[in-house]
């Protein structure tokens, strides 16, 4: 078992966010969930990547028990993620906001940076090479150098894969990663997660657009008000009358 | 290449002018001036890698100040130990203190830390007030020793202190820099930029806040320490919000979250009131807009507004050769594309 979480829940107050989530992410695949708006999408997101505690239930990373461990400490065992909102540095080039992403795989501390050990030096191209390699991974060494505020809402969204990537993941969590973007970028996006698999990294990700989804997922799982409604392929899903009552007669599903 | 050829020639230049500054005037109250001046650059520099860099501005920098200096001015006076032996200690004491205060007040964030840090420097700032048996009160301290002799080097006249303080000074500004371009740097500003996704990228933000606090608070403390001892009197009045509201105003209009805001902000504004001095407190009347419409229109101050003046014009310059090369690319394929056809 790759990934998985048990009877995952996450109450806010009275408000069940995720309910009682058993899923496993498959290895090598592209895994997605959907689910209408408030689902608890984000919020699965948010408690397997260690950035809010569950209410209980488990998460197992490899056969570990990751669910109390911190979120820098789980992106170091190498689970990466995006946000629905990008928040790039926009007042820096790409480059600089992608470098640091390889920060954690890196051991130089303040004492390295005030006496420019050789270890620093190592490492500081380390990261820059990283982010180049990733850039190039991601289809942005042309703007490598341009200031993150000036790109399209697009490439913003590459760099975001690109920083997820720069940490060296097994695993990367995308949260809309084509929402806002149009139909053609979608394509261009959907093809870099196919990319990212066959590079040997896991893909799950949040989508609403469900044409997308359905072409690219190997496994979707569905979440309304906090529960898995349905689990399996993309022609199981689409056949699932559960699923189609939770969007209101599967007029969403096209 | 050339513009960083360019950068070092203006520090190079910059420093010279600082060594011989003193020979230029010769006015004993200029370099008094001066010298204070870089002792503020340094505090501010300590606030900067906080409040600039990691975004977390920290309202009890002149607490930590104070604290540096009494913590000097006792161990030199009441217990008489040896200047620069006390003088290590009133650094390590601050940064202890920093370390414990950070532990506590980083549990907070954004406006809230600001507030949490304001109530702390204003406990140091009483707490040095009324503790009147270790710390003499509202009167203060007196009969702080000039900082020791190093071998042959005495520092008893203003030109010797300036030397010193300028000495550490630029101790700072390398220190600082050579933070600032490091992955630890790099790693602070991107906790400044979103603590969420720094975390998410593996960086434990519980301790680099941590560091940095204590840096920040070590430089205050270094300050501190400076001062009492080209001062040699100190009340607790060094220790109250105002003079934090003095350093962050240099920082400001220097430019916050910038190498070189500090040294442009602390040096221009405390000439400024010099020249000022006749207006008194009215001074305020000018600085007052003149710091809102600053904020306003250059966040970044003098400083940032100068860097991305540079940032936008180099974009366009590297758009514009982008746009050329490409044509030429066109152009190329274009007859490649024309010789294949005849060939
Ligand atoms: N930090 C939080 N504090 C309190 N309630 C929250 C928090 N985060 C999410 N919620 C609530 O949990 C529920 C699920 O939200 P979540 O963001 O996970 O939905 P989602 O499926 O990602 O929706 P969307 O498609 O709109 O992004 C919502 O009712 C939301 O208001
Ligand atoms: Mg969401």
């Amino acid at each position: 078992m790759f990934l998985e979480t048990k009877n995952l829940t996450k109450k806010f107050g009275g408000n069940t966010a995720v309910n009682n989530v058993d899923f496993t992410i498959e290895q090598g695949k592209i895994n997605a969930i959907i689910g209408p708006n408030g689902a608890g999408k984000s919020t699965f997101f948010n408690l397997v990547s260690g950035f809010h505690p569950p209410t209980s239930g488990q998460v197992i990373f490899k056969g570990k028990d990751i669910t109390h461990l911190p979120s820098n400490k789980i992106a170091e065992l190498g689970v990466a993620r995006t946000f629905q909102t990008t928040n790039l540095f926009d007042q820096a080039t790409v480059l600089d906001n992608v470098i640091v992403g390889h920060r954690l795989r890196t051991k130089s501390n303040l004492l390295d940076a005030i006496l420019r050990t050789k270890r620093l030096k190592q490492e500081e191209k380390q990261c820059r090479d990283k982010a180049i390699e990733v850039l190039e991974f991601v289809g942005l060494t042309d703007v490598a150098y341009k200031l993150a505020g000036s790109l399209s809402q697009e490439e913003k969204k590459r760099v975001a894969f690109a920083l997820g990537l720069a940490t060296s993941p097994e695993i990367i969590f995308l949260d809309e990663p084509a929402a806002g973007v149009n139909p053609d970028e979608t394509e261009g996006l959907a093809e870099l997660m196919e990319k990212m698999v066959r590079n040997g990294i896991t893909v799950c990700l949040i989508e609403h657009k469900m044409s997308m989804i359905m072409k690219l997922a190997d496994k979707i799982m569905v979440l309304s008000y906090g529960e898995k409604i349905a689990e399996g392929t993309p022609e199981e899903i689409q056949n699932n009358e559960a699923v189609i009552k939770a969007y209101l007669g599967g007029s969403a599903i096209a | 290449m050339a513009n960083l050829l360019k950068q070092r020639n203006v520090i190079a230049v910059l420093i010279l002018f600082a060594i011989v500054f003193p020979f230029i005037t010769n006015n004993n109250y200029l370099i008094h001036i001066m010298t204070l001046a870089f002792i503020w650059i340094i505090a501010v520099y300590g606030l900067n890698l906080l409040a600039g860099y990691t975004g977390y501005l920290s309202l009890a920098h002149a607490g930590f100040f104070a604290i540096g200096a009494y913590s000097l001015a006792l161990l030199t006076t009441k217990a008489q130990m040896n200047y620069w032996l006390a003088f290590v200690l009133a650094l390590i004491i601050t940064s202890v203190l920093g370390l414990l205060i950070g532990l506590i007040s980083l549990r907070t964030k954004e406006h809230f830390f600001a507030i949490y840090t304001l109530c702390v420097g204003y406990i140091i700032y009483l707490v040095i007030d009324k503790w009147d048996s270790l710390t003499g009160g509202v009167r203060g301290l007196i009969g702080i020793p000039s900082p020791g002799n190093i071998g042959p080097i005495e520092f008893n006249t203003p030109v010797s202190n300036y030397y010193l303080v300028l000495f550490f000074l630029l101790f700072t500004i390398l220190v600082v820099y050579r933070i600032v371009h490091s992955l630890s740097g790099r790693t602070y500003i991107a906790i400044r930029n979103s603590e969420d996704l720094a975390q998410t990228i593996g960086i434990n933000t519980t301790r680099n806040k941590l560091v940095v606090f204590v840096i920040s608070t070590f430089f205050a403390g270094l300050a501190g320490a400076l001062y009492a001892s080209f001062i040699r009197f100190i009340g607790p009045d060094i220790g109250y919000i105002t003079i934090t509201f003095d350093l962050l105003t240099y920082l400001i209009v220097g430019g916050i979250g910038t190498l070189s805001g500090p040294v442009i902000g602390t040096i221009l504004l405390v000439w400024v009131s010099q020249q000022l001095q006749f207006l008194q407190d009215y001074r305020m009347m000018i600085f007052g807009p003149i710091l809102t419409l600053l904020v306003i229109f250059y966040p970044r101050g003098i400083s940032g507004g100068f860097i991305d003046f540079r940032a936008k014009r180099k974009e366009k310059k590297q758009n514009q050769s982008n746009l050329n090369q490409n044509q030429q690319m066109i152009s190329a394929q274009e007859t490649s594309a024309a010789s294949n056809k005849n060939g």
